[in-house]
């Protein structure tokens, strides 16, 4: 049975430079693992540079759970093991050869399988990777439980990718995922579609699942506003997560023994020439798809994943783990005379002080995507507006007081006022709006960290 | 604007560190983001933020000032001649009238903007912070609840006094607990009452013979209503302090910042509901003639419109939360009109209402968010013993 839930608070941002409906293919010939995508995993390298690697060969595991192994998604030659600050790993960049060899996993069937030997094959393959856990947003550990699991099929950030595009044709692909989730959780499994866009069949005939479509504004989208409607945390409670993408890759290997860690993104913003859908593989380098397709004049921020929430690359940078979106936007580094006296006709605000805001409630305008850029547009104040967080954070918490209990760190203070139902991403439109310019994404962030290491998770 | 950015970034370096007057670091900053918005790019979290930062946030309060300090500074001039001549007309010698006003008012504004924008430099100076732009919409509120004729020292010694101790100690903008511009008028209040009670502070320079008495003070004396008429007090064509006898002036100010977002619609309405609620219940139960008045006349009388429109609604001494905004509106809206009507000490019951509730915000904060740690703890409660 299909649910229609409705959450009524948010805020929907229509920028410039939306990608068109069309998929291309493209050759690239780097990739690269990056281990900070995946949150709270300390890495222990298992290859090193000039090493050859085959698709599915384990290239680092996590310290904290050796089980958890991250595999290459591509076959080739370690190029270079880029190191950061403390000598963290910051990428293993991978060469691909011309001819694609994979890892043998041998012969299996889904049917004849248990649940522990499902979960092993998804951590010997990588894939066990692709899942995610509420709260904090980490790989799940094997041995956990969770109380429901959630797939999620839309996204309503900006240059939000066009799901019924993402999963054409993976069908079948997306059903064995599911099948396979169904038996390593045993628990209800949640399939979240947009209430608006979501057509394909695809999406909506899939088996086994409790269908949900949402409506409303950003961040509808976000598994945390999903769960405060399904199943509301509570402490001690698991929820995992997982792309449909990402569950249509665990599908395939399922269906076919082998890893194909293909997906389609989008690549978007107002300084792309053509943006447009591409189809990658997973930790793809950029710079072939927004080499000769960006405008060149201006400098440019090139981000994986969302505006909101996105990681900031380089031109030459490589696609993050679970992202299907590459934004390019403006670089905002430059003076303005006056800037906070302007009338201001083209600026983006959630406020009404500029006039920008007056000419979208025009009925023949409405709607008309802006144009942002990465200026900051003020200096950092202490906090002292009040009351608009809250309109655009659809969940029965109160902001302010959460984010000041983060800043003091006051774990017992955190989890009165629901750190557990939250992540960093659903604060991303208060930092937004925010007139202090705090940077509220890290500080949730340094919240959850802090009380995950209390927690010993 | 090249060459005004030119010399900026020649000077720059003088007011960095190793520069030749490091210790002027924060005024530089100042001037130099008056001038123009930083080139800083956001770093972590959101790639692009809101174009509205705080210098704007706070420049629309002060435009929705304008229309209390344009009519009140045109009131003053009026009622100056007004009590010379008591059948001039309202807009009759429009230019004496405004000239006179602007004599009066440009230089309270002044004091107040010099001495309160030196010690929020200086503060920032010695904590090495960015100079905070609340003092902006302070400096401008503590001119407008002075009577005309306050002194020019008073306003200094007040300001002084509201912004080191009802601001800066606490750590500056956002920090303080109590309103600085109510602050600074409690303590003329109770420090120099002569100057801000009675009948002869309310019009600049009056002239002996004529009474002077604002309609609030005649309400005090028990009379049946104010001399003037409501819509004379609607229009603020009255005897008062600067910026607060015209409600219709107020009430243009409330729709600017209700329409930009940046006031609290919330605030202003509870005010105005606990005033209502307050006053009917004196229609009642009183037994005096002010206690008979029309609700509505409270609005109109004193500071209450004011206090409802650009003091209540202070968000960093409000309460924070939705719920906690109307019961703090709804308390200050009962206790100015309570102490009004009951103390006759106290003929503004406006400014030490809002006070007081400043002091329970926080508490009222705390009862709200309370109620939500209790809905999710009552949910752990039911979870854990479906478990067990």
């Amino acid at each position: 049975m299909v649910k229609t839930i409705t959450v009524r608070k948010g805020f929907d941002i229509k920028l410039k430079g939306e990608a068109k409906k069309r998929v291309m293919d493209v050759e690239i010939d780097s990739y690269a693992v990056k281990p900070s995508d995946y949150l709270g995993v300390n890495p222990k390298l298992m290859v090193q540079k000039g090493d050859m690697v085959k698709v599915g060969q384990p290239l680092f595991y996590a310290k904290e759970n050796p089980r958890i192994l991250f595999t290459s998604s591509v076959c080739g030659q370690v190029q270079e093991i880029v190191r950061g600050e403390k000598r963290f790993i910051e990428e293993i960049q991978i060469k691909a050869s011309k001819v694609q060899e994979s890892v043998s996993f041998g012969e299996f069937a889904l049917d004849l399988m248990d649940k522990e030997q499902v979960i092993e094959k998804l951590l010997q393959t990588g894939l066990w990777t692709l899942l995610r856990q509420r709260p904090y947003a980490v790989i799940p550990n094997p041995e956990s439980c969770p109380k429901c699991v959630i797939i999620t099929a839309f996204s309503s950030s900006a240059y939000a990718p066009d799901y019924n595009l993402l999963t054409q044709g993976r069908e079948k692909d997306i059903q064995m995922g599911i099948e396979v989730i169904k038996k390593v959780a045993n628990c209800k499994v949640h399939l979240n579609v947009c209430g608006k866009n979501t057509t394909a069949p695809e999406i909506l005939n899939l088996k086994g699942v409790q269908i949900n479509r949402f409506v409303g504004k950003h961040p509808v989208g976000n598994v945390s506003v999903q769960i405060s409607r399904l199943d509301p945390m509570c402490k001690g409670d698991r929820v995992w997560y997982v792309d449909i993408q990402d569950l249509a890759i665990i599908g395939r290997f399922f269906l076919s023994g082998r890893i194909e860690k293909d997906k389609i993104i989008a690549l978007a913003g107002s300084e792309v020439k053509n943006p447009q859908y591409y189809r990658v593989r997973m930790g793809a380098c950029i710079f072939p798809l927004v080499n000769d397709n960006v405008n060149s004049q201006n400098f440019l921020r090139f981000i994986s994943g969302d505006v909101l929430t996105g990681k900031s690359i380089a031109k030459t940078g490589y696609i993050g783990a679970y992202d299907n979106l590459i934004s390019v936007i403006k670089e905002g580094n430059y003076y303005e005379f006056l800037g906070w006296i302007a009338p201001g006709l083209k600026k983006f605000s959630f406020y009404r002080t500029f006039l920008s805001g007056f000419t979208n409630l025009l009925p023949f305008s409405r709607r008309k995507p802006v144009e942002i850029d990465t200026n900051m547009h003020g200096g950092k104040r202490a906090l002292v507006l009040t009351g608009e967080y809250e309109k655009v954070l659809p969940l029965d918490i109160y902001p302010m007081q959460l984010i000041k209990a983060c800043i003091i760190g006051d774990i017992d203070l955190m989890e009165q006022l629901g750190i557990y139902e939250v992540d960093a991403e659903d604060f991303a439109l208060c930092e937004v709006i925010d007139v202090s310019k705090t940077d509220i994404q890290s500080i949730i962030r340094n919240g959850l960290e802090l009380i995950r290491k209390e927690m010993g998770e | 604007m090249k060459w005004l950015r030119d010399v900026l970034d020649n000077l720059k370096p003088n007011f960095e560190k190793g520069g030749k007057f490091p210790w002027l670091h924060s005024t530089f900053d100042a001037f130099e983001t008056f001038a123009f918005v930083p080139k800083t790019t956001t770093s972590c979290g959101a790639h692009f933020r809101d174009a509205l930062d705080m210098k704007r946030t706070m420049t629309m309060v002060i435009l929705a000032l304008m229309p209390a300090l344009l009519f009140g500074t045109y009131n003053i001039g009026y009622q100056h001649f007004h009590s010379i001549n008591p059948s001039l007309a309202f807009f009759d010698g429009f230019w004496d009238n405004l000239w006179y006003g602007i004599v009066k008012v440009l230089p309270i504004i002044v004091v107040s903007y010099v001495v309160g924008l030196s010690i929020e430099f200086g503060f920032a100076q010695w904590r090495k912070h960015e100079v905070n732009e609340g003092f902006l919409v302070t400096g401008m509120l503590i001119p407008l609840v002075m009577p005309p004729d306050v002194p020019l020292w008073q306003v200094a010694l007040a300001t002084a006094f509201a912004v080191v101790i009802g601001k800066e100690v606490f750590g500056g903008t956002g920090m303080n607990f109590l309103n600085p511009a109510l602050l600074a008028r409690a303590f003329l209040f109770f420090a120099f009452p002569s100057s801000m009670s009675g009948d002869n502070v309310w019009i600049a320079q009056k002239a002996d013979a004529f009474s002077g008495a604002t309609p609030l003070a005649e309400m005090m004396i028990g009379a049946e209503l104010p001399s003037a008429s409501f819509w004379d007090m609607f229009l603020g064509i009255m005897p008062g302090s600067i910026g607060e006898t015209s409600s219709v002036a107020i009430l243009l100010g409330a729709a600017f910042l209700i329409i930009t977002g940046i006031g609290s619609w919330r605030i202003m309405l509870s005010v105005f509901i606990g005033g209502a609620l307050m006053g009917l219940t004196f229609n009642l139960f009183g037994s005096n003639p002010y206690t008979q008045i029309p609700f509505y006349y409270h609005y109109v009388l004193g500071g209450f419109m004011f206090g409802a429109v650009f003091m209540a609604t202070d968000p960093v001494t409000a309460a924070q939360t939705n719920k906690g905004k109307w019961i703090y509106g709804l308390l200050i809206g009962v206790m100015a009109v309570l102490i009004r009507v009951v103390n006759p000490a106290y003929p503004e019951g406006m400014m030490l209402a809002i006070l007081l509730l400043n002091v329970f915000a926080p508490l009222i904060d705390y009862y709200v968010v309370d109620a939500n740690i209790r809905k999710r703890m009552k949910r752990w409660k039911i979870k854990g013993g479906k478990n067990v």
